[in-house]
Protein backbone atom coordinates (compact mmCIF):
# COMPACT_ATOMS: atom_id res chain seq x y z
CA UNK A 1 0.00 0.00 0.00
CA UNK A 2 1.14 3.53 -0.82
CA UNK A 3 0.50 6.25 1.74
CA UNK A 4 -0.17 9.74 0.40
CA UNK A 5 0.83 12.06 3.20
CA UNK A 6 -2.04 14.24 4.32
CA UNK A 7 -0.55 17.45 5.58
CA UNK A 8 -3.46 19.76 4.88
CA UNK A 9 -1.67 21.38 1.99
CA UNK A 10 -1.66 20.35 -1.59
CA UNK A 11 -3.72 18.71 -4.22
CA UNK A 12 -3.85 15.37 -2.43
CA UNK A 13 -7.18 14.65 -4.07
CA UNK A 14 -5.69 14.83 -7.57
CA UNK A 15 -2.92 12.43 -6.62
CA UNK A 16 -5.39 9.99 -5.12
CA UNK A 17 -7.72 10.23 -8.13
CA UNK A 18 -4.83 9.19 -10.36
CA UNK A 19 -3.78 6.31 -8.07
CA UNK A 20 -7.38 5.12 -7.82
CA UNK A 21 -7.75 5.27 -11.59
CA UNK A 22 -4.66 3.06 -11.91
CA UNK A 23 -6.07 0.61 -9.36
CA UNK A 24 -3.18 1.28 -6.97
CA UNK A 25 -3.84 0.52 -3.31
CA UNK A 26 -3.43 3.87 -1.59
CA UNK A 27 -4.35 5.64 1.62
CA UNK A 28 -4.40 9.28 2.61
CA UNK A 29 -2.91 9.53 6.08
CA UNK A 30 -0.98 11.63 8.55
CA UNK A 31 -0.53 8.72 10.96
CA UNK A 32 3.15 7.79 11.53
CA UNK A 33 2.18 4.12 11.94
CA UNK A 34 0.52 4.07 8.50
CA UNK A 35 3.59 5.70 6.99
CA UNK A 36 5.91 3.19 8.65
CA UNK A 37 3.72 0.24 7.55
CA UNK A 38 3.40 1.35 3.91
CA UNK A 39 5.27 -0.01 0.88
CA UNK A 40 5.95 3.50 -0.31
CA UNK A 41 5.18 7.11 0.47
CA UNK A 42 4.08 10.03 -1.68
CA UNK A 43 4.66 13.55 -0.46
CA UNK A 44 2.39 15.69 -2.65
CA UNK A 45 2.22 19.43 -2.71
CA UNK A 46 0.72 22.58 -4.01
CA UNK A 47 2.02 25.20 -1.61
CA UNK A 48 4.77 27.58 -0.79
CA UNK A 49 7.87 25.81 0.62
CA UNK A 50 7.82 27.34 4.11
CA UNK A 51 4.12 26.78 4.57
CA UNK A 52 4.42 23.16 3.41
CA UNK A 53 7.36 22.42 5.71
CA UNK A 54 5.53 23.98 8.66
CA UNK A 55 2.39 21.97 7.92
CA UNK A 56 4.43 18.77 7.66
CA UNK A 57 5.60 19.46 11.24
CA UNK A 58 6.54 16.36 13.22
CA UNK A 59 5.90 14.13 10.21
CA UNK A 60 9.15 15.45 8.73
CA UNK A 61 11.07 13.23 11.15
CA UNK A 62 8.94 10.19 10.22
CA UNK A 63 9.55 10.82 6.51
CA UNK A 64 13.31 11.10 7.11
CA UNK A 65 13.21 7.90 9.16
CA UNK A 66 11.38 5.75 6.56
CA UNK A 67 13.39 7.16 3.65
CA UNK A 68 16.58 6.43 5.58
CA UNK A 69 15.36 2.86 6.09
CA UNK A 70 15.01 2.40 2.32
CA UNK A 71 11.28 2.85 1.79
CA UNK A 72 10.49 4.35 -1.64
CA UNK A 73 9.55 8.01 -1.30
CA UNK A 74 8.17 10.19 -4.10
CA UNK A 75 7.97 13.95 -3.68
CA UNK A 76 5.77 15.84 -6.12
CA UNK A 77 6.19 19.54 -6.91
CA UNK A 78 6.74 21.24 -3.55
CA UNK A 79 7.05 17.71 -2.10
CA UNK A 80 10.00 17.25 -4.46
CA UNK A 81 11.47 20.54 -3.29
CA UNK A 82 11.11 19.54 0.37
CA UNK A 83 13.52 16.63 -0.27
CA UNK A 84 16.40 19.13 -0.51
CA UNK A 85 18.32 20.99 2.16
CA UNK A 86 17.15 24.55 1.88
CA UNK A 87 14.85 26.98 0.06
CA UNK A 88 14.75 30.75 -0.17
CA UNK A 89 11.08 30.99 -1.23
CA UNK A 90 9.43 33.76 0.86
CA UNK A 91 12.18 33.65 3.50
CA UNK A 92 14.82 31.10 4.42
CA UNK A 93 13.61 27.57 5.16
CA UNK A 94 15.26 24.22 5.82
CA UNK A 95 13.90 21.16 4.03
CA UNK A 96 14.17 17.45 4.75
CA UNK A 97 17.79 17.31 3.59
CA UNK A 98 17.47 13.86 1.99
CA UNK A 99 19.21 15.05 -1.16
CA UNK A 100 22.00 17.64 -1.23
CA UNK A 101 20.95 20.80 -2.98
CA UNK A 102 18.90 23.94 -2.65
CA UNK A 103 15.68 25.41 -4.01
CA UNK A 104 16.18 28.63 -5.90
CA UNK A 105 14.07 30.95 -8.02
CA UNK A 106 13.92 30.11 -11.72
CA UNK A 107 16.30 32.66 -13.30
CA UNK A 108 14.30 35.62 -14.56
CA UNK A 109 16.95 37.06 -16.88
CA UNK A 110 15.74 35.25 -19.99
CA UNK A 111 12.52 37.24 -20.48
CA UNK A 112 10.44 34.11 -19.95
CA UNK A 113 7.15 33.99 -18.11
CA UNK A 114 7.37 32.99 -14.45
CA UNK A 115 5.81 30.77 -13.04
CA UNK A 116 7.04 28.14 -15.45
CA UNK A 117 3.55 26.89 -16.17
CA UNK A 118 2.60 24.33 -18.75
CA UNK A 119 3.87 21.26 -20.56
CA UNK A 120 7.58 20.84 -21.09
CA UNK A 121 9.65 17.99 -22.53
CA UNK A 122 11.68 16.10 -19.91
CA UNK A 123 14.97 14.37 -20.65
CA UNK A 124 15.77 11.77 -18.01
CA UNK A 125 19.24 10.49 -17.18
CA UNK A 126 19.85 6.82 -17.92
CA UNK A 127 18.57 4.38 -15.34
CA UNK A 128 15.99 6.66 -13.73
CA UNK A 129 13.37 4.13 -12.66
CA UNK A 130 10.38 6.50 -12.75
CA UNK A 131 10.84 6.93 -16.50
CA UNK A 132 11.16 3.23 -17.36
CA UNK A 133 9.37 2.43 -20.61
CA UNK A 134 8.81 6.08 -21.53
CA UNK A 135 10.18 7.84 -24.58
CA UNK A 136 13.47 9.74 -24.24
CA UNK A 137 11.54 12.99 -24.27
CA UNK A 138 8.00 13.10 -22.94
CA UNK A 139 5.92 16.11 -22.02
CA UNK A 140 4.90 16.69 -18.41
CA UNK A 141 2.93 19.45 -16.72
CA UNK A 142 4.81 21.96 -14.58
CA UNK A 143 3.59 24.83 -12.40
CA UNK A 144 6.34 26.38 -10.31
CA UNK A 145 8.48 29.46 -9.79
CA UNK A 146 11.31 27.77 -7.89
CA UNK A 147 13.56 24.97 -8.95
CA UNK A 148 16.08 22.55 -7.44
CA UNK A 149 19.82 23.02 -7.78
CA UNK A 150 21.18 19.54 -7.16
CA UNK A 151 24.68 19.26 -5.70
CA UNK A 152 24.40 15.65 -4.52
CA UNK A 153 26.99 13.51 -6.34
CA UNK A 154 24.85 10.40 -5.81
CA UNK A 155 21.71 11.87 -7.39
CA UNK A 156 20.54 11.27 -10.95
CA UNK A 157 18.77 14.16 -12.58
CA UNK A 158 16.23 14.60 -15.38
CA UNK A 159 16.40 17.96 -17.11
CA UNK A 160 14.04 20.20 -19.02
CA UNK A 161 14.78 23.26 -21.07
CA UNK A 162 13.31 26.59 -20.09
CA UNK A 163 15.74 29.26 -21.20
CA UNK A 164 18.40 27.01 -19.76
CA UNK A 165 18.47 23.44 -18.46
CA UNK A 166 16.53 23.07 -15.21
CA UNK A 167 15.92 20.11 -12.90
CA UNK A 168 12.68 18.27 -13.70
CA UNK A 169 13.22 15.15 -11.61
CA UNK A 170 15.73 13.63 -9.23
CA UNK A 171 16.50 10.17 -7.95
CA UNK A 172 18.85 9.18 -5.16
CA UNK A 173 18.48 5.52 -4.29
CA UNK A 174 14.95 5.08 -2.96
CA UNK A 175 14.21 8.81 -2.87
CA UNK A 176 12.48 10.24 -5.96
CA UNK A 177 11.34 13.75 -6.76
CA UNK A 178 9.39 15.19 -9.67
CA UNK A 179 9.02 18.92 -10.11
CA UNK A 180 6.18 18.25 -12.56
CA UNK A 181 2.77 16.86 -11.67
CA UNK A 182 2.53 13.22 -12.80
CA UNK A 183 -1.09 13.10 -11.61
CA UNK A 184 -1.83 15.91 -14.08
CA UNK A 185 0.36 14.83 -16.98
CA UNK A 186 -2.11 12.69 -18.90
CA UNK A 187 -1.00 9.12 -19.85
CA UNK A 188 2.72 9.88 -19.50
CA UNK A 189 2.21 11.05 -15.93
CA UNK A 190 0.13 8.02 -15.08
CA UNK A 191 3.02 5.87 -16.40
CA UNK A 192 5.35 7.57 -13.92
CA UNK A 193 2.97 6.78 -11.03
CA UNK A 194 2.63 3.21 -12.28
CA UNK A 195 6.44 2.92 -12.29
CA UNK A 196 6.58 4.23 -8.72
CA UNK A 197 4.00 1.65 -7.68
CA UNK A 198 6.11 -1.08 -9.30
CA UNK A 199 9.17 0.15 -7.37
CA UNK A 200 7.16 0.03 -4.12
CA UNK A 201 5.84 -3.46 -4.81
CA UNK A 202 9.34 -4.71 -5.56
CA UNK A 203 10.41 -3.40 -2.16
CA UNK A 204 12.46 -0.49 -3.35
CA UNK A 205 15.64 -0.04 -5.36
CA UNK A 206 18.37 -2.54 -4.57
CA UNK B 1 10.58 24.66 -24.12
CA UNK B 2 7.04 25.16 -22.95
CA UNK B 3 4.29 24.29 -25.36
CA UNK B 4 1.31 26.54 -25.97
CA UNK B 5 -1.73 25.19 -24.14
CA UNK B 6 -5.15 24.36 -25.56
CA UNK B 7 -7.78 24.72 -22.84
CA UNK B 8 -11.44 23.79 -23.18
CA UNK B 9 -13.67 25.70 -20.78
CA UNK B 10 -16.76 24.42 -19.04
CA UNK B 11 -19.14 27.24 -18.10
CA UNK B 12 -21.38 25.52 -15.59
CA UNK B 13 -24.89 26.45 -14.56
CA UNK B 14 -27.34 24.19 -12.71
CA UNK B 15 -24.98 21.23 -13.07
CA UNK B 16 -24.87 21.60 -16.87
CA UNK B 17 -22.31 23.06 -19.23
CA UNK B 18 -23.78 26.06 -21.01
CA UNK B 19 -22.51 28.57 -23.51
CA UNK B 20 -23.82 31.97 -24.46
CA UNK B 21 -22.88 34.93 -26.59
CA UNK B 22 -21.36 37.97 -24.82
CA UNK B 23 -22.28 36.19 -21.55
CA UNK B 24 -26.02 36.09 -22.51
CA UNK B 25 -28.49 33.71 -24.23
CA UNK B 26 -27.13 30.56 -22.66
CA UNK B 27 -27.72 27.22 -24.31
CA UNK B 28 -27.05 23.73 -23.05
CA UNK B 29 -23.78 22.08 -24.08
CA UNK B 30 -23.67 18.88 -22.05
CA UNK B 31 -22.72 17.17 -18.83
CA UNK B 32 -19.59 18.57 -17.12
CA UNK B 33 -18.35 15.19 -15.92
CA UNK B 34 -18.63 13.64 -19.39
CA UNK B 35 -17.18 16.64 -21.19
CA UNK B 36 -14.30 16.94 -18.72
CA UNK B 37 -13.37 13.30 -19.18
CA UNK B 38 -13.66 13.60 -22.95
CA UNK B 39 -11.32 16.58 -23.15
CA UNK B 40 -8.80 15.02 -20.76
CA UNK B 41 -8.78 11.80 -22.82
CA UNK B 42 -8.60 13.64 -26.15
CA UNK B 43 -5.38 15.44 -25.30
CA UNK B 44 -6.43 18.86 -23.97
CA UNK B 45 -3.63 20.52 -22.02
CA UNK B 46 -5.79 21.82 -19.23
CA UNK B 47 -9.43 22.14 -18.24
CA UNK B 48 -11.19 25.20 -16.85
CA UNK B 49 -14.46 24.97 -14.94
CA UNK B 50 -16.30 28.22 -14.31
CA UNK B 51 -19.34 28.22 -12.08
CA UNK B 52 -21.23 31.05 -13.74
CA UNK B 53 -23.98 31.15 -11.11
CA UNK B 54 -21.67 31.03 -8.12
CA UNK B 55 -23.05 34.11 -6.49
CA UNK B 56 -26.47 32.63 -5.93
CA UNK B 57 -25.81 28.88 -5.82
CA UNK B 58 -24.92 26.73 -2.88
CA UNK B 59 -21.15 26.30 -2.76
CA UNK B 60 -21.57 22.72 -1.55
CA UNK B 61 -23.22 21.70 -4.83
CA UNK B 62 -20.31 23.10 -6.78
CA UNK B 63 -17.71 21.39 -4.61
CA UNK B 64 -19.47 18.04 -5.16
CA UNK B 65 -19.53 18.61 -8.91
CA UNK B 66 -15.87 19.68 -8.99
CA UNK B 67 -15.05 16.49 -7.14
CA UNK B 68 -16.88 14.35 -9.70
CA UNK B 69 -15.31 16.10 -12.69
CA UNK B 70 -11.82 15.83 -11.14
CA UNK B 71 -12.09 12.06 -10.72
CA UNK B 72 -11.72 11.60 -14.48
CA UNK B 73 -9.43 14.49 -15.33
CA UNK B 74 -5.69 13.81 -15.46
CA UNK B 75 -4.70 17.20 -16.78
CA UNK B 76 -4.53 20.47 -14.80
CA UNK B 77 -7.93 21.54 -13.60
CA UNK B 78 -8.72 25.16 -12.81
CA UNK B 79 -11.92 26.09 -11.00
CA UNK B 80 -13.43 29.53 -10.77
CA UNK B 81 -16.64 31.40 -10.15
CA UNK B 82 -17.60 33.09 -6.90
CA UNK B 83 -14.39 32.29 -5.04
CA UNK B 84 -13.74 34.97 -2.45
CA UNK B 85 -11.36 33.59 0.21
CA UNK B 86 -8.24 31.46 0.59
CA UNK B 87 -10.29 29.01 2.63
CA UNK B 88 -12.61 28.44 -0.32
CA UNK B 89 -9.57 27.74 -2.48
CA UNK B 90 -8.45 25.19 0.09
CA UNK B 91 -11.83 23.44 -0.12
CA UNK B 92 -11.71 23.33 -3.93
CA UNK B 93 -8.12 22.06 -3.99
CA UNK B 94 -9.19 19.32 -1.64
CA UNK B 95 -12.05 18.49 -4.02
CA UNK B 96 -9.55 17.98 -6.84
CA UNK B 97 -8.92 21.42 -8.35
CA UNK B 98 -5.30 22.27 -9.10
CA UNK B 99 -5.68 26.01 -9.47
CA UNK B 100 -8.40 28.50 -8.66
CA UNK B 101 -9.37 31.59 -10.54
CA UNK B 102 -10.56 34.67 -8.73
CA UNK B 103 -12.38 37.52 -10.39
CA UNK B 104 -14.86 39.78 -8.58
CA UNK B 105 -13.46 39.11 -5.09
CA UNK B 106 -9.97 40.15 -6.14
CA UNK B 107 -11.30 43.47 -7.45
CA UNK B 108 -13.18 44.08 -4.22
CA UNK B 109 -10.35 42.89 -1.99
CA UNK B 110 -6.99 42.57 -3.79
CA UNK B 111 -5.38 41.18 -0.61
CA UNK B 112 -7.07 37.84 -1.31
CA UNK B 113 -4.53 37.33 -4.13
CA UNK B 114 -1.58 37.90 -1.82
CA UNK B 115 -3.02 35.74 0.94
CA UNK B 116 -3.77 32.87 -1.45
CA UNK B 117 -0.36 33.09 -3.13
CA UNK B 118 1.38 32.96 0.22
CA UNK B 119 -0.60 29.93 1.28
CA UNK B 120 -0.78 27.87 -1.92
CA UNK B 121 1.94 29.39 -4.10
CA UNK B 122 1.42 31.76 -7.01
CA UNK B 123 1.09 28.89 -9.48
CA UNK B 124 -2.24 28.09 -7.88
CA UNK B 125 -3.72 31.56 -8.12
CA UNK B 126 -5.28 32.62 -11.40
CA UNK B 127 -6.67 36.11 -11.80
CA UNK B 128 -9.65 36.14 -14.14
CA UNK B 129 -10.31 39.44 -15.89
CA UNK B 130 -13.48 40.07 -17.86
CA UNK B 131 -12.46 43.05 -19.97
CA UNK B 132 -14.61 45.28 -22.12
CA UNK B 133 -13.43 47.85 -24.63
CA UNK B 134 -13.85 51.39 -23.39
CA UNK B 135 -16.32 53.22 -25.60
CA UNK B 136 -14.87 56.09 -27.58
CA UNK B 137 -11.29 55.36 -26.55
CA UNK B 138 -9.21 52.96 -28.60
CA UNK B 139 -6.66 50.70 -26.94
CA UNK B 140 -8.37 50.94 -23.52
CA UNK B 141 -10.27 48.23 -21.70
CA UNK B 142 -12.11 48.31 -18.40
CA UNK B 143 -12.56 45.51 -15.90
CA UNK B 144 -16.10 44.25 -15.35
CA UNK B 145 -17.20 42.17 -12.39
CA UNK B 146 -20.07 39.90 -11.34
CA UNK B 147 -19.96 37.80 -14.51
CA UNK B 148 -19.61 40.87 -16.66
CA UNK B 149 -22.76 42.53 -15.36
CA UNK B 150 -21.05 45.37 -13.52
CA UNK B 151 -18.48 47.70 -15.10
CA UNK B 152 -15.76 49.23 -12.91
CA UNK B 153 -13.50 52.15 -13.69
CA UNK B 154 -10.40 49.96 -13.40
CA UNK B 155 -8.10 49.74 -16.41
CA UNK B 156 -7.69 46.07 -17.37
CA UNK B 157 -3.99 46.31 -18.20
CA UNK B 158 -3.15 48.14 -14.97
CA UNK B 159 -5.14 45.59 -13.02
CA UNK B 160 -3.21 42.72 -14.61
CA UNK B 161 0.10 44.36 -13.65
CA UNK B 162 -1.10 44.96 -10.09
CA UNK B 163 -2.36 41.41 -9.78
CA UNK B 164 1.02 40.03 -10.78
CA UNK B 165 2.67 42.16 -8.11
CA UNK B 166 0.18 40.89 -5.52
CA UNK B 167 0.94 37.26 -6.33
CA UNK B 168 -1.32 36.05 -9.15
CA UNK B 169 0.48 33.34 -11.10
CA UNK B 170 -1.56 33.51 -14.28
CA UNK B 171 -4.11 35.73 -16.00
CA UNK B 172 -7.26 34.33 -17.56
CA UNK B 173 -8.15 37.18 -19.86
CA UNK B 174 -11.63 37.17 -21.35
CA UNK B 175 -12.75 39.71 -23.89
CA UNK B 176 -16.41 40.29 -23.18
CA UNK B 177 -16.81 41.92 -26.56
CA UNK B 178 -15.63 38.77 -28.32
CA UNK B 179 -16.96 36.08 -25.98
CA UNK B 180 -19.12 33.49 -27.74
CA UNK B 181 -19.11 35.40 -31.03
CA UNK B 182 -16.60 33.04 -32.70
CA UNK B 183 -15.31 36.15 -34.49
CA UNK B 184 -11.76 35.74 -33.19
CA UNK B 185 -10.01 36.75 -30.00
CA UNK B 186 -9.29 40.36 -29.10
CA UNK B 187 -5.70 40.20 -30.30
CA UNK B 188 -4.83 43.72 -29.26
CA UNK B 189 -6.09 43.29 -25.70
CA UNK B 190 -4.25 39.99 -25.33
CA UNK B 191 -0.99 41.37 -26.68
CA UNK B 192 -1.06 44.51 -24.54
CA UNK B 193 -1.65 42.47 -21.37
CA UNK B 194 0.85 39.74 -22.29
CA UNK B 195 3.52 42.38 -22.89
CA UNK B 196 2.72 44.17 -19.63
CA UNK B 197 3.08 41.16 -17.34
CA UNK B 198 5.65 38.44 -16.82
CA UNK B 199 3.15 35.69 -15.90
CA UNK B 200 1.30 33.48 -18.40
CA UNK B 201 -1.78 34.89 -20.11
CA UNK B 202 -4.65 32.66 -21.23
CA UNK B 203 -6.59 34.26 -24.08
CA UNK B 204 -10.33 33.75 -23.85
CA UNK B 205 -13.40 34.86 -25.76
CA UNK B 206 -13.98 34.68 -29.47
CA UNK B 207 -12.41 31.36 -30.52
CA UNK B 208 -13.82 30.50 -33.92
CA UNK B 209 -11.62 29.42 -36.77
CA UNK B 210 -8.36 27.54 -36.43
CA UNK B 211 -6.64 30.64 -37.78
CA UNK B 212 -8.04 32.69 -34.90
CA UNK B 213 -6.34 30.36 -32.41
CA UNK B 214 -2.98 30.63 -34.17
CA UNK B 215 -3.37 34.40 -34.41
CA UNK B 216 -3.83 35.00 -30.69
CA UNK B 217 -0.92 32.70 -29.82
CA UNK B 218 1.44 34.37 -32.30
CA UNK B 219 0.34 37.98 -32.69
CA UNK B 220 -1.47 38.16 -29.33
CA UNK B 221 1.51 36.55 -27.53
CA UNK B 222 -0.82 34.41 -25.41
CA UNK B 223 0.63 31.42 -23.59
CA UNK B 224 -2.59 29.48 -23.87
CA UNK B 225 -5.93 29.61 -25.64
CA UNK B 226 -9.23 28.91 -24.00
CA UNK B 227 -12.20 27.87 -26.09
CA UNK B 228 -15.66 26.53 -25.39
CA UNK B 229 -18.18 26.54 -28.23
CA UNK B 230 -15.87 25.10 -30.89
CA UNK B 231 -15.14 22.06 -28.72
CA UNK B 232 -18.55 21.57 -27.09
CA UNK B 233 -20.38 21.54 -30.40
CA UNK B 234 -17.66 19.39 -32.00
CA UNK B 235 -16.70 21.89 -34.66
CA UNK B 236 -13.11 20.91 -34.02
CA UNK B 237 -11.54 18.16 -31.96
CA UNK B 238 -8.56 18.85 -29.71
CA UNK B 239 -6.44 16.78 -32.09
CA UNK B 240 -7.50 18.84 -35.12
CA UNK B 241 -6.63 22.07 -33.32
CA UNK B 242 -3.27 20.74 -32.19
CA UNK B 243 -2.33 19.36 -35.57
CA UNK B 244 -3.23 22.63 -37.25
CA UNK B 245 -1.23 24.73 -34.78
CA UNK B 246 1.77 22.39 -34.95
CA UNK B 247 1.58 22.73 -38.75
CA UNK B 248 1.85 26.49 -38.29
CA UNK B 249 5.14 25.99 -36.47
CA UNK B 250 3.67 26.59 -33.01
CA UNK B 251 5.14 24.38 -30.27
CA UNK B 252 2.34 22.07 -29.14
CA UNK B 253 2.25 18.95 -26.97
CA UNK B 254 1.32 16.21 -29.43
CA UNK B 255 -1.73 14.08 -28.71
CA UNK B 256 -0.45 10.63 -27.86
Amino acid sequence: MIVVIDYSVGNVKSVRNALDFLGIDDKLSADPDDIRASDGVILPGVAAFGYAMAELGDLAEVVREVAGAGKPLLGICVGHQLLFEHSCELGEHDGLGLIQGTIEPIPQDMGLTIPHMGWNAVMPDVGMNLFAGLEKEEYFYFAHSFCAKVTDPEAKVAKMEYGRLLVASVQKGNVFGVQFHPEKSAPMGLDVLRNFDAICREGGIC
Amino acid sequence: MLTKRIIPCLDVKDNRVVKGVNFLNLRDAGDPVELGKRYSDEGADELVFLDITATIRSKKTIVDLVERVAENVFIPFTVGGGISTANEIDILLRAGADKCSINTAAVQNPDVLAESAERFGSQCVVLAIDARRKKGESGKWIVTVKAGSEPTNIDAVEWAVNAERLGAGEILLTSMDADGTKAGYDIELTRVVAEAVNIPVIASGGAGTLESLAEVLEQGKADAVLAASIFHYSEYSIRQVKEYLAGQGILIRPVR
